[in-house]
């Protein structure tokens, strides 16, 4: 699904990323997890396509195609899906309005038909009752108004309408009350498939009791330091982030 | 790659002005300059009245002692009104029907999308066109049809002629030839406009518009709007402006009456487009623009505007409600781009009891460009429960823009309520990247934010209208955008 080579970047000349090599296939869910300033949202942003970060070695190829030279929509309607740490506000657009401007430009990418009205309509129904968003919410402008709690079950709304094939949750549990945080893994958790593939960025173990993760990696320094099962996220959690650095010397 | 705010505020500065040409038609003019011969040339021309005459050369005699208004946050070189044709008329007389229209001017109108063709209605367009060139109307379609109901819809020229009696109750009578310098010039030169009459309890059954068009060189456009909705009578009035790109500023000052009696309603839609400028500020349209309606018992009148035109705008459609529970609405979206300015926005003059106002105000600045709201709430000592809601909204497109706000609030009655609520926000890379990343273009994206921004006055418009608004808005800000 998606290869990491050797990927090196920076912003302002300061370097954050400096060698990541990380492979997610199909059907996995990759869990990276690190301190504060390891650079996982720089990794987030730079696969999306954010312009202020500099990649200055390394490739990134998806499903075949060379990432870092699609633009950011591109990249999204090949399939790429950030579920953003804080999502943006937009006014007076309706999120109904918004998806569905979104789901044609990346169907008329592939060629098809723009989506019929009704199957729009079905389609949210039946998704938003996975993030049990409620249905008013979808035609509410953009973010504007929503709780912390809200944004951020709206983001797994957007990413069941959109249907990516690697979606990328960027500290997706911050800010989630427990409840919250149940409804979101269990939203990704009904969206994952043979077919498609997630990165879940965190911070802390407890997403991970309920997103269950084939890998988790711990990103230091920005480079990829020690790869293992679940069971590495509770030593995590219990040895904390400076066990790694005695761990590995670093 | 992603997209950045200096390539965006670049590709805004590329937009194109789709109605830039000239229209090859012979055309009758009367020397350039203003003078009291010219006004007398004029009303000869148009075969008018003694008693209309006198009231233009009035108009000219005050007009002469006042002086330009420069309290408007606008700069510009003032216009030398010696140097600027007052009368240019194309050659043949007023078209008897469509078929001795000539293909030049078919051409112009179908290039502009006017359709003078009644047989459309079957089809579905309902509006019934005037069509104004230049200082004359050039065709006036379903003048018949409308007349079986009593409505009157015609140029003002014909008006004059066919109508004196209505226009002389009522031309002046709210905009009064001493109210301001540029509808004084307006009400000594002013050459042709619409005029409409809706009878008592007629409820107008297709939107009637006029479309002004400047298309000779040198020549500034002064025409008059008068609409009179006679109690309990309700009428949906559209109007729309283009002119050719040229380097020359164009001044086109009009001025529109509306009267609402007792009980009656007008809906006043404008899309105003004219000439901008090119993208250094060169050239476009002066657009200094007097506006006013009058609600007497229960009426109502309604505003809306979508102004994407003009170099330089000077614009404040207002209500006067006199009349007691009368109610005035103003619904604006105004967008600027490279050095456009505008200082736009409205009067509501609250004098009976139980008035309303409503003035939804959305200001898009891109480019260079500045933006103003002016407006006026104003409650008098007897407009018991007089009650208004304002709310002004600025966007902002670039780091070289401006937007500005200038509320004027005067309450002389405790029972009132006032509300004013302004936001200022700007279209942030942030909500670009967002809306990319869903898969959504930057070009889409930008339309996307703008209309839902302007949503609220958009959804004022009559349908055909709210489409054609919607496009102009994208050609406006988006350009070349890929």
């Amino acid at each position: 699904m998606i290869k990491i080579e050797n990927l090196q970047a920076s912003i302002d000349g300061k370097e954050i990323l400096k060698g990541l090599n990380l492979e997610v296939k199909a059907g996995e869910i990759h869990a990276i997890m690190g301190p504060n300033g390891a650079g996982k949202s720089t990794l987030a942003s730079i696969l999306a396509g954010r312009e202020e970060y500099e990649v200055t070695e390394g490739t990134v190829d998806f499903d075949g195609t060379d990432l870092l030279e699609l633009s950011t929509e591109d990249r999204a309607r090949e399939g790429l899906f950030l579920a953003f740490q804080y999502p943006i506000e937009i006014p007076g657009v309706s999120n109904i309005n918004f998806l569905k401007t979104a789901i044609n430009e990346i169907r008329e990418y592939k060629g098809e038909e723009p989506i019929s009205a009704k199957e729009f309509m079905q389609m949210v129904r039946d998704k938003s009752a996975i993030v049990e968003l409620d249905s008013k919410l979808a035609s509410r402008s953009v973010n504007e108004g929503f709780s912390g709690g809200e944004k951020k079950r709206n983001e797994i709304f957007q990413m069941a309408m959109l249907n990516p094939k690697l979606a990328i949750l960027d500290e997706t549990d911050s800010g989630l009350d427990i409840d919250a945080l149940r409804i979101v893994a269990t939203g990704v958790n009904k969206l994952k498939t043979k077919d498609n593939a997630t990165i879940v960025i965190t911070h802390y173990q407890r997403l991970l009791d309920y997103i269950v993760p084939d890998f988790v990696h711990v990103l230091f320094d920005g480079k990829i330091v020690k790869t293992g099962t679940k069971e590495l996220a509770l030593e995590l959690e219990e040895k904390g982030y400076d066990w790694i650095k005695e761990e590995l010397a670093l | 790659m992603a997209y950045t705010e200096n390539e965006l505020a670049s590709d805004l500065e590329n937009q194109e002005y789709k109605y830039g040409f000239v229209t090859n038609i012979e055309s009758e003019q009367v020397p350039k300059g203003l003078t009291e011969e010219t006004i007398r040339l004029i009303s000869k021309k148009k075969e008018e009245p003694e008693w209309l005459l006198e009231y233009r050369l009035k108009a000219f005699e005050i007009w002469n002692n006042m002086v330009e208004p420069t309290w408007a946050h606008v700069h510009y070189d003032k216009p030398n009104f010696q140097d600027i044709i007052y009368y240019s008329a194309v050659k043949k007389k007023k078209y008897e029907n469509w078929d001795d229209v000539e293909p030049e001017m078919k051409a112009t109108m179908e290039k502009l999308g006017i359709s003078m063709d009644e047989q459309k209605v079957l089809t579905g367009t309902n509006v019934a066109v005037d069509f104004v060139m230049d200082s004359v109307s050039v065709a006036t379609s379903f003048k018949a049809k409308l007349a079986e109901l009593g409505i009157i819809f015609c140029s003002f020229s014909d008006a004059v002629k066919e109508h004196s009696e209505l226009i002389k109750k009522y031309m002046g009578t709210v905009v009064p030839v001493t109210d301001n310098f540029y509808a004084a010039l307006n009400a000594a030169v002013f050459t042709d406009g619409s005029f409409c009459y809706i009878p008592k309890g007629v409820r107008c059954p297709m939107e009637l518009s006029t479309y002004f068009r400047i298309n000779e060189q040198g020549t500034g456009q002064f025409e008059r709007t008068l609409v009179v909705a006679d109690e309990g009578s309700y009428v949906s009035y559209l109007e729309g402006c283009t002119a050719p790109q040229r380097d020359e500023n164009q001044l086109h000052a009009a001025v529109v009456e509306l009267i609402a009696l007792d009980n009656a309603e007008i809906k006043y839609s404008t899309v105003q487009n004219w000439y901008p400028g090119d993208k250094d500020g060169k050239g476009g349209i002066f657009n200094f623009v007097t506006k006013r309606g009058l609600c007497e018992r229960n009426a109502k009148i309604s505003w809306t505007q979508v102004e994407t035109g003009s170099a330089v705008t000077w614009k404040y459609p207002s209500c006067i409600l006199k009349g007691d529970n009368s109610v005035g609405e103003f619904y604006s979206v105004a967008v600027t781009n490279n050095y456009q300015q505008a200082d736009t926005g409205t009067k509501m003059i609250h004098l009976g009891k139980n008035t309303k106002s409503t003035i939804i105000s959305k200001g898009v600045s891109a480019g260079k460009s500045n933006n103003s709201y002016r407006g006026l709430v104003q409650i008098h000592k007897n407009a018991q429960n007089a009650r208004n809601f304002s709310q002004c909204d600025s966007l902002l497109m670039s780091d070289e823009c401006g937007a500005h706000t200038f509320p004027y609030i005067e309450c002389k009655n405790s029972s009132a309520k006032i509300e004013h609520e302004a936001t200022t926000s700007k279209i942030g890379e942030d909500q670009i990247f967002y809306c990319n990343q869903r898969g959504i273009s930057t070009e889409k994206a930008i339309s996307l934010i703008v209309n839902g921004y302007c949503k609220e006055v958009l959804n004022q418009l009559p349908m055909e209208f709210a489409v054609e608004a919607q496009k102009l808005l994208a050609i406006s800000l988006e350009g070349s955008v890929g």
